[in-house]
């Protein structure tokens, strides 16, 4: 089933952009079939119920229903092979 | 698409800072100063860090992205600070961390999907501890501009 996935950062101006780029290309060379969508964080609850996880520079104070995966690592290459197994471990969860 | 615009005057090396406050304000008023931005920005910025931290721990001096809303920017350009002294920044997507940051990058972003080039080319210098020591060591400003122009070009 395809998977969607949203990357928010405060404004989605810039740290997103760079994310965005960076997990579709993840899931093309996993075979993941995923709907990437940017956005800000204050459009995350109306995707609320048809997102799989999400992918975020920033601070997420609200409760969600579904997986939250931190990004800086995307910026700063610092530990972003675990940012990575994580992303793809909780897409190829079943849920 | 027109590339990013930074001059000699957009980089920031004496600047006595006492809070990353401060920082933000002095930069945010030299791009006013040079018609890059809309006196708005100067606020929204520094309101921006507040809610949404951009500092970034590296391998080697760590660095800020501060930037906001394109409706604040006439004008796409980067300015950059160059830190006497270490300035304590919330980390990116932390609640708690702060990390002492050397290295600025305030960007004045005119679009919200077109600057990806540019953004991923940053975040390579960020990953390249030895390009960043550069910036943090070198005074002279034709030469970090030009450095800058080198490392930012390319396919936009």
């Amino acid at each position: 089933m395809k998977k969607r996935i949203l990357v928010a950062c405060g404004t989605g101006i810039a740290t997103s952009t760079v994310v965005n780029d960076a997990i579709e290309s993840m899931c093309k060379e996993n075979n993941i079939n995923a709907e990437v969508i940017q956005c800000k964080i204050s459009d995350i609850p109306s995707y609320k119920d048809t997102t799989d996880l999400l992918v975020t520079t920033t601070i997420v104070k609200e409760d969600y229903p579904f997986p939250i995966v931190n990004a800086r690592a995307f910026l700063t290459g610092i530990g972003l092979e675990d940012t990575k197994q994580e992303i793809l471990d909780e897409l190829q969860k079943n849920r | 698409m027109s590339s990013i615009y930074i001059d000699e005057s957009l980089i920031l090396h004496n600047l006595t800072p006492g809070n990353k406050e401060e920082v933000l304000r002095s930069m945010a008023q030299n791009l006013h100063e040079k018609g890059y931005v809309k006196s708005s920005f100067i606020d929204a910025v520094a309101e921006r860090e507040e809610q949404y931290a951009t500092g970034l721990p590296t391998n080697g001096p760590s660095v800020a992205i501060p930037h906001t809303d394109k409706e604040h920017v006439n004008q796409k350009a980067l300015s950059l600070a160059i830190l006497n002294q270490p300035v304590e920044f919330g980390v990116m997507g932390d609640a708690e961390l702060t990390t002492s940051v050397e290295i600025v990058f305030m960007l004045a972003m005119d679009s919200e999907h077109s600057q990806l080039s540019i953004l991923q080319k940053l975040m390579g210098i960020f990953q390249n501890e030895q390009e960043l020591y550069y910036f943090l060591n070198e005074k002279d400003n034709t030469k970090l501009m030009n450095r800058m122009k080198e490392l930012l070009k390319g396919d936009e």
